[in-house]
């Protein structure tokens, strides 16, 4: 199908972004890649009054380094970022998520913080926000809040950016160099929606001991969740090793997702612990090679 | 609400200006406002891929962009592969290895190998099957493709030389 008729501006700046999106009342829409937004005008379950475009806006593309955190601008593209050599070293688990975010075609088009604003539960950069405590810069009329990632996912394609407001950048704390990363997920189709994904942060000790875990799972709820339950049990374990059988045992409690067409709940508990091991595992794997153990 | 509007695109090199509604996808307007229908309309949602075309050297689904959001960018579509009479090297490998059958998606194919092979012009297999996994074929089972992009990037590497299309490779 084609989409309904809609408004068009180009903004040449964020304040001026937000100053058009304030016309419509909470009824426009920002552009920036549209992999997300453009499928859904064309099947008209969306059909905004306005597009704001903020293609034009350059002030907007960029991926910097500022005190301990990457910070990821509104128009900056997933193939940017992926390969980024800045957020290959400081910031390895956005770098190994991307390669999952759609094809090629999608990902060069298609932005980081789009994906976060947009908010598909099975979407993978959220999850890498997730696990990262992550925090996100959003403008209004009355300039720059910023919040952490806790409180931006509401649920499914709902975040609290307010009517008026845009996701301006995101800021990823950089990773320590005694740590490992991995992002892992089963899907029916390569670049196609996750069915359960998970991704993992580690922080390791010279003993093989795992002093922080980060994980969270995307597929088992409406947003992205944080495995807390499991992150605790690979803390306590003397070595990550040692904590892999509990951890495959114990990553679904509490979690109830909900069942789909390509997977049943049972599943996809099941299956976030296999991921989990996985994820796991390679994070572990690249934690040695970043280290040099 | 939103009325037609003056929208002025660089296609292959050529700037074009037309008339268009500002919910007018790049697609449309290639085929319907220039009338370049090389870019086909498969799902018209993103994933099949037979609209892809490039946007600044990147491939991109023109499905999925609106016409009036590109002025400024570089559009290149599958009419501006070949050299004149002269296929692309990638066309001529298509070609030559039986790569098509209807050839719905043939065009969205070519496109997205030109970028993949300029990026990395020695690939092994598993890099091509991945490259591909974006763009959907019904007919030939990828096989052809896979052999015609192996040989395209041969022929882009200068291992095959080519002379009016035909293979005088010492």
């Amino acid at each position: 199908m084609k989409p309904a008729k809609f408004e068009f501006h180009a903004a040449r700046s964020p304040e001026e972004a937000v100053t058009l999106l304030d016309r419509y009342d909470g009824d426009a829409r920002i552009l920036a890649g549209g992999q997300s937004l453009v499928p859904l005008m064309n099947f008209r379950v969306l059909q905004p009054r306005a597009l704001v475009s903020i293609n034009h806006c350059p002030e907007l593309n960029y991926i910097r380094q500022e005190d301990n955190y990457i910070t990821v601008g509104a128009l900056c593209r997933q193939i940017d970022a992926e390969q980024s050599s800045l957020v290959q070293s400081r910031c390895p688990l956005l770098a190994a998520a991307l390669p999952w975010v759609g094809g090629v075609a999608n990902r060069n088009r298609g932005t980081v913080c789009g994906s976060l604003a947009h908010a598909d539960p099975l979407a993978e950069i959220p999850a890498v926000a997730m696990a990262l405590d992550a925090q996100l810069n959003i403008r209004g009329a009355r300039g720059l809040r910023t919040i952490p990632v806790g409180k931006f996912f509401v649920s499914d394609l709902t975040t609290a950016i307010e009517p008026g407001e845009m996701l301006e950048s995101v800021k990823f704390p950089t990773a320590s160099p005694n740590s490992g990363a991995a992002f892992v997920e089963v899907g029916n189709r390569a670049h196609g929606f996750a069915v359960v994904g998970v991704a993992a942060y580690l922080e390791v000790d010279n003993e093989g001991k795992c002093t922080l875990a980060r994980l969270a799972a995307i597929g088992v709820g409406s947003t992205p969740v944080r495995l807390r339950i499991a992150e605790a049990v690979v803390e306590r374990a003397n070595n990550i090793d040692c904590a892999l059988n509990d951890v495959a045992n114990c990553s679904g409690d509490r979690l109830e997702p909900a069942g789909g067409f390509h997977a049943d709940a049972e599943y996809k508990k099941e299956v976030v612990g296999v991921l989990v091991v996985r994820a796991i595992k390679k994070a572990y794997a690249s934690y040695k090679i970043r280290s040099g153990h | 609400m939103s009325e037609k509007t003056s929208i002025r695109l660089r296609v292959n090199g050529t700037f074009y200006e037309r008339s268009a509604d500002p919910r007018t996808l790049l697609v449309d307007f290639l085929r319907h406002s220039i009338g370049l229908k090389g870019a086909h309309v498969g799902c018209a949602h993103g994933v099949c891929g037979a609209c892809t075309v490039q946007i600044d050297s990147r491939a991109a689904r023109s499905c999925l962009h609106f016409a009036i959001d590109l002025q400024g960018s570089d559009i290149k579509t599958v009419e501006g592969l070949a050299n004149g009479d002269e296929l692309h090297p990638i066309q001529q490998s298509f070609h030559e290895n039986h790569a098509l059958q209807c050839g719905y998606c043939t065009p969205g194919f070519l496109m997205t190998i030109e970028e993949f092979l300029r990026h990395n012009p020695n690939p092994t297999e598993e890099e091509i099957r991945e490259s591909l996994a974006d763009n959907i074929c019904r007919c030939t089972g990828y096989a052809n493709i896979v052999e015609a992009v192996m040989d395209a990037a041969k022929k882009l590497r200068g291992e095959v030389i080519l002379e009016g299309g035909k293979d005088v490779s010492p």
